[in-house]
């Protein structure tokens, strides 16, 4: 399961670069989520990977890290995808006015042949 | 009974006066709102200076869940100094906003404006005053995002750029930051600062520790704008309102260079990081070229803030400079420049401010006349321009001084000529200035202009003032930042 993880994670962090280094302010914003999206599932790993494990100890039973999942990476997750989401939707109301006032959606500001 | 509560009252205050913005738009009570909050701030940040100075470490247990369960807020005499500039500054800069937001933003959305620069100083205040590493990253996001806002509220549609290009660096040095304390989590277990040193620096050099190392220190470096990373910050500078600049210059960058501190001493240990790692050269060496870079590009700027922002990026190497030396002498003297050029670029901006509000342009032409026409806001220039360059009797000179000892004490010594070397390019870009202001006439159309108000010119000379008074009686910035170094630096390098 790590294997496939870590291929998800190369994958979206690599697609992520790619579009943040084009010159469209949409690409670069699809980008910067795609790696949003990246770092959260790889923190979301960072305590392990287990399947049908709960976050909660049972009364009476000791508990053990084979049949236990870390719940703190699940509380960091969601907070970072509330702050990514926060940040794509400030980034888009930015592009709109942005490409309000250019006339462009070119990154600089301006088409780069002017 | 509520002083053991200061702690998380300096953090909540102004984020619950941030919707009440929103809520009480009349006619300046949103200003009103956020003058309160930052001076109530700024008092409360002086009374945990002085408690941690006379009983040493505040912990305190959001929640009363326990570290390292639990979100500890730690003050020591470094962020509780640090703290202290922060608020001090935002407290003046906020009375110089009322004025100058009204001119160069109008009243129709000045609540918004303030709800953003609350929720901006609330987020700087957490990332320094938290002991929690996930903490961190999130109060930095919330001044972030805080902060893009507040840059695009300037009026010139450059703004909106300047704020989109800082958006897409800022973000993607908190997605370095996030990364680094993943790989941190993943390797130990635990988010609480104090705990992450003893367990992080029981691994030595370990790859993981390395990695996150290395993503800590580069998304720190992002957001305190460390050459060559600096590149969004001319901009969101020269863009901004006035009243924005001064702040940002006087906190953004200061609580980025506390985070890169926090980081490599704390967690990592300076054994760690500078031994291990040697990354005292590196630093040095971007610290050093930063320097001389961006002060000659400061000479060849026809805008006065621009000036100022690539003197900011200047300014920032004698701090990473002095943090790189990592001796007591070196980190007390970075500290100390911490605080000296908060004053003094909050004295600066402010007084562009005032020539903005009277003028209406910030570029080089627009002071011609100035010296003679609005004197006071001129000598109030002058006196930051002169602690910029470090003449004795300054704040400015204090950090120099202490940073030249410490290079000399560590060997040094041929930086300690090119810090002083550099300091002459600052001469250079300041005097362009005082010559246009003092020796050339008014431009013909520019029209009558007389000397900005008693509400503009009382904040700007109150950071003026600061400067020379911290030149003078330097016990609160020096022992200061003594006191921080050694709370950082433990037995290390002395």
């Amino acid at each position: 399961m790590e294997g496939i993880v870590a291929l998800a994670i190369g994958v979206l962090t690599g697609s992520g670069v790619w579009l943040l280094l084009r010159p469209r302010t949409f690409q670069v914003i699809l980008g910067l989520s795609l790696i949003s999206y990246a770092v959260n599932l790889f923190i979301f790993t960072t305590g392990g990977l287990r399947t049908g494990a709960a976050p909660i100890l049972e009364p009476g039973t000791a508990g053990s890290l084979a049949d236990y999942a870390d719940p703190t990476p699940q509380a960091l997750v969601l907070t970072a995808i509330v702050i990514s989401f926060a940040t794509t939707a400030l980034f888009l109301v930015v592009l709109l006015a942005a490409r309000g006032l250019t006339g462009t959606d070119h990154v600089d500001g301006r088409e780069r042949n002017q | 009974m509520i002083a053991v509560h200061l702690p998380i009252l300096q953090v909540v205050l102004p984020l619950i006066a941030a919707p009440l913005c929103v809520l009480f738009r009349a006619r300046d009570l949103p200003w009103a709102i956020a003058a309160v909050a930052t001076w109530t701030a700024f008092a409360i940040s002086g009374l945990l200076l002085a408690q941690v100075y006379s009983v040493g470490v505040i912990s305190y247990e959001i929640g009363d869940w326990a570290p390292p369960w639990g979100i500890e807020y730690r003050i020591d005499a470094l962020n509780a100094f640090v703290l202290l500039v922060v608020s001090g500054v935002s407290a003046a800069v906020i009375l110089f906003g009322r004025d100058s937001m009204l001119a160069e933003f109008g009243r129709s959305r000045e609540y918004l404006f303030y709800t953003a620069y609350l929720l901006t100083f609330c987020g700087l205040l957490g990332v320094t005053i938290t002991g929690d590493a996930f903490n961190l990253f999130v109060f930095l996001e919330i001044s972030s995002l805080g902060t893009y806002v507040l840059i695009a509220s300037g009026n010139n549609r450059r703004a909106l750029l300047a704020s989109y290009q800082y958006l897409i660096l800022g973000t993607i040095g908190a997605t370095f930051i996030v990364i680094g304390v993943g790989f941190l989590y993943a390797m130990t277990g635990t988010l609480n600062m104090v705990d992450l040193a003893g367990r992080v620096q029981a691994y030595g050099a370990n790859t993981t520790i390395v990695v996150a190392f290395t993503f800590l220190v580069v998304g720190a470096s992002l957001k305190l704008a460390l050459f060559p990373l600096h590149l969004w910050l001319p901009a969101a500078y020269t863009y901004a309102p006035s009243m924005v600049s001064a702040f940002l210059a006087a906190t953004a960058t200061k609580v980025g260079l506390y985070v890169l501190v926090r980081f490599v001493f704390t967690i990592f240990g300076p054994e760690f990081s500078f031994v291990t790692l040697s990354l005292g050269l590196p630093l040095a060496i971007l610290a050093l070229v930063g320097m001389f870079v961006t002060s000659t590009v400061a000479i060849f700027q026809n805008d006065v803030k621009r000036m100022l922002a690539f003197s900011s990026v200047a300014q920032i190497g004698y701090m990473v400079l002095g943090i790189s030396i990592h001796t007591m002498l070196g980190v007390a003297a970075g500290l100390m420049h911490l605080f000296n050029h908060a004053l003094m670029k909050g004295a600066l901006f402010c007084a562009v401010g005032c020539i903005v509000y009277r003028v209406g342009s910030s570029r080089l032409d627009a002071f011609a006349g100035a010296g003679r026409r609005m004197p006071w806001t001129m000598a109030a220039f002058c006196t930051g321009g002169i602690s910029l360059i470090g003449l004795p009797l300054t704040a400015g000179f204090v950090g120099k001084w202490y940073l030249v000892l410490a290079l000399i004490d560590r060997g040094w010594w041929p930086l300690a000529v090119l810090v002083v070397l550099s300091s002459m390019l600052a001469v250079i870009y300041i005097w362009r200035v005082v010559e246009v202001a003092y020796f050339r006439d008014p431009l013909p159309e520019a029209g009558p202009v007389e000397e900005a108000p008693l509400s503009l010119l009382l904040p700007t000379w109150a950071l003026a003032f600061a400067n020379i008074w911290f030149g003078i009686e330097t016990s609160l910035n020096v022992n200061g930042a003594f006191a921080a170094a050694e709370s950082i630096l433990g037995g290390f390098g002395s």
